[in-house]
Formats: C-alpha cells, structure tokens, sequence
C-alpha cells in the first residue's frame, strides 16, 4: 500500500514535469530505429540491476528478488503449470474434426517457434501474435475460436512456449514502413499514461521493477513475455498474455481493450522485440 | 494554456460537488453531458473504470428516486470523462519523456 501511494505521487509528479518539459522540448526527427531501440531499453536494465544476469531478467518478479527466487526454484521441481502443459500437448496432437492438427498450420509442425511470436505479416499489414494465430488455425479448420483469456489458450501457448524454452527471442522487423509503424505505436502505448491513476507500463515495468505493488513483486519489462503464459496462485490458474494485458490495464483504472486489440497486438511485438536475444523460459509460476 | 491532470481533476470534482437540491431535469442534463463525455473517452479508446461505474452509479440513485445524490454522481462522471479525454490530449506528445532512449 505504501509503495503503491508513493508509485502514485511519484507518477502524479512526473506527470508535471512531463507536462513542463513536453512543449519547450524538441524531439529530434522522430525515426524508428528499433535497433537502437532495443539496445537502448537492455542497456537500462542492465546497468539498473548490475547484479542480475541478462539471461534472467526473464524470470519476472523472481529476477528481482532472491528469497522469492529460492521459494521459485523449489516449486519448479512440482511446476503448478504442469497440468497446464499436459493439455497443451494433448491438445496441440488431437485432430480438428477435418482430420487436420495444430501443426499443419505452423512451420516446422509449431514445435520450437515460439520465440518468432510475434511475427509482422506483410499480407495482412499487421502483427500477428501466437495466441491469434492459434484461433486463426482453428478457424481455418472449421473450429469455434478460444477465449483469449482461458485455460485453453493458455495450455496450447504453456506447450508450444515449452519447446521452445532456452532458445533466444527471435523477432524480426522486416522492411516495411507498416512494420516499422506498428512498432512504433506498440512503444507509444507502453508509454502512454492511461486509466485514473495516470500510469503507463512504464511506470510500474521500467520505473518501478522489484518495488512492491500490493503483496506482488514488479517484473521489469525486459524479457517480461519470455515467461507466458503463467500460472499465478492469484488466480489458482494460467494467464495468457492477453489476460495479462487486461488485469494490467485494470489495475490502472482503465478500461482494458479487447483481446487482440491492435494496441496489444503492437506492444506485443515492441516488448518482445527489445527482448531479442533473451532467451524464451515459458510457461512460468507466478506466487 | 497547460494545466496538469490531476489539477484539472480536482477543479473538476470540486466545482461537482457545489449544489442545491437537484430535480429530476437536473440530473438527465447532467446525466445526458456526462455520458457523451464518456462517449468520447471511450471513443479516443481511452476509458477509465471510474467513469463508467459512476455513471451506474447515478443512474441507480436517480432510479431510487434520490436525484440529488444522481446528479451529483453525474457530474463526477463527467468530471472524470472529460479528465480522460484531457489525458489522452496530452499523452499524444507526453509519453515520449517517459521513453528510454
Ligand atoms: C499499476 C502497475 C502496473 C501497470 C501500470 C502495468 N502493470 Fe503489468 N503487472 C503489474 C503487476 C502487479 C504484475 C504482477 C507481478 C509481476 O509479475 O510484475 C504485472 C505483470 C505483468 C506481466 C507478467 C510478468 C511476469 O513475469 O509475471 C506482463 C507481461 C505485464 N505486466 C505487462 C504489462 C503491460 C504491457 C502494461 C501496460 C499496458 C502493464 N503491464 C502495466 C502491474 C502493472
């Protein structure tokens, strides 16, 4: 409760300097270069927290805390995600009624390409996150799509992020001014102030990492989806990145968007490519 | 002119909360302007929680009858809409000093 009232004052205070400084100040000729991007946002985390290891700055909360990341390690040897990733994997080989499966619609039969999520896909002009094009494939194949923020897509993403655990975030944006504009606005709403308490994902992920909101541990931003999906105790179940996108909006007083909104699908894409190189650890626990 | 939020906020709210006993009219005017500023925050996809529960909140009090407390909840409601429009003006240019560059 404290911190939280002092997250408060302190962003209520930066509001006001930001206001102050946003119109005298010139921004120098607003180009996307998310090269400079990336290295920019991991040298930040990096020399903010010296003594964590870049490779684990994926494990969220845990990174930031080294009791909860004992209490962490014990747990993993009886992963609460566990059920979850059975499922999954029962679910990812099960046919659709057309005979067809998941893996007839990703490459390499979807197994180990969880770190190239999400992807910009040049016929669409827009980014296409794994959980959408989950649905797409069941749509495709004649099935009613999941909930976004159910237990089902959540065991499909736990297996397929599964298989792909220890590889590097892999996410590419190719040339193409709509690419390099979709990521772009992902940055501009991680950003953005939103909801009554006036906060952005920055300002609990970036400006606040390992302070304590409530009984919970804020994760940095670096590497923050290298995890999902995630169990959490909280919610005695598993969360996808959508569901998580939602709880977070909430929790600033803002009325979250739909699932799979543009907005998310672009912040999406911007936190995952300034993590590239990180490796993927999903599915994670969560206290 | 540059106000910040929160003042903009608290100016808001407190010019609410000024009244005499309010009547049935009083409070669909209100409420009628507190839900098209709530229109155009939800529009700007910039809604907050607060606006949308005090708006039920003042329809349930004028339900009851209670049109003081409705349309003082009304006004709030807008109070707070037009403070998220207000925010999402201002985050156009803003959120880049948050940025890390
Ligand atoms: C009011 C503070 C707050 C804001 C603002 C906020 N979050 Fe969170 N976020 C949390 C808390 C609390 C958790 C759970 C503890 C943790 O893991 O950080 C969390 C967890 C997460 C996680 C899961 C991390 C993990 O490893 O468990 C992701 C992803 C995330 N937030 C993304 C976002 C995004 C994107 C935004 C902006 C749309 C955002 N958050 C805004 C408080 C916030």
């Amino acid at each position: 409760m404290k911190t939280r009232s002092a997250l408060l004052l302190g962003s209520l205070s930066a509001a006001l300097v930001a206001f102050a400084l946003t119109s005298p100040r010139v921004v120098a000729a607003d180009k996307v270069d998310p090269v400079a991007d990336a290295k920019a946002f991991q040298n930040f985390f990096f020399q903010k927290f010296p003594d964590v290891k870049h490779e684990d700055f994926v494990n969220g909360p845990y990174s930031m805390n080294a009791d909860m990341k004992r209490q962490w390690q014990e747990k993993e040897e009886f992963p609460p995600y566990e059920f979850a990733l059975d499922a999954g994997k029962e679910m990812f080989a099960t046919p659709f009624k057309n005979g067809k499966t998941y893996a007839d619609c990703f490459p390499n039969g979807g197994v180990g390409i969880r770190q190239n999520y999400p992807y910009f896909d040049e016929k669409e002009g827009k980014v296409v996150t794994l959980e959408l094009a989950l649905n797409r494939c069941r749509e495709a194949n004649g099935e009613a799509p999941y909930s976004y923020v159910k237990d089902e897509m959540a065991s499909l993403t736990a297996y397929m992020a599964f298989t792909s655990r220890g590889k590097p975030m892999d996410i590419k944006i190719p040339d193409d001014p709509r690419a390099l504009a979709a990521f772009e606005n992902g940055k501009r709403y991680f950003y953005t102030r939103r909801g009554q308490m006036n906060f952005s994902c920055a300002s609990c992920h970036v400006q606040s990492p390992g302070e304590r909101i409530r009984a919970e541990v804020l994760a940095p931003a670096l590497g923050i989806l290298n995890a999902m999906p995630i169990y959490r105790s909280e919610w005695s179940g598993m969360g996808t990145t959508s569901r998580r996108f939602v709880t977070c909006n909430s929790q600033t007083r803002a009325v979250p968007l739909e699932p799979q909104a543009d907005e998310y699908r672009d912040v999406e894409y911007f936190l995952s490519y300034v993590a590239n190189g990180l490796p993927i650890s999903g599915p994670g626990a969560r206290p | 002119m540059k106000r910040s939020l929160p003042l903009a906020m608290l100016l808001a709210l407190g010019l609410a909360s000024a009244a005499r006993a309010a009547n049935e009219a009083d409070y669909k005017a209100a409420y009628a302007t507190a839900e098209a500023a709530s229109k155009e925050a939800a529009g700007l996809r910039n809604q907050w929680t607060v606006t949308v529960s005090t708006l039920a909140a003042a329809k349930k009090a004028a339900d009851g009858g209670d049109f003081d407390r409705a349309t003082a909840a009304a006004r709030e409601a807008e109070a707070l809409a037009k403070a998220s429009i207000f925010q999402a003006a201002s985050e156009k240019e803003a959120w880049k000093a948050m940025e890390i560059r």
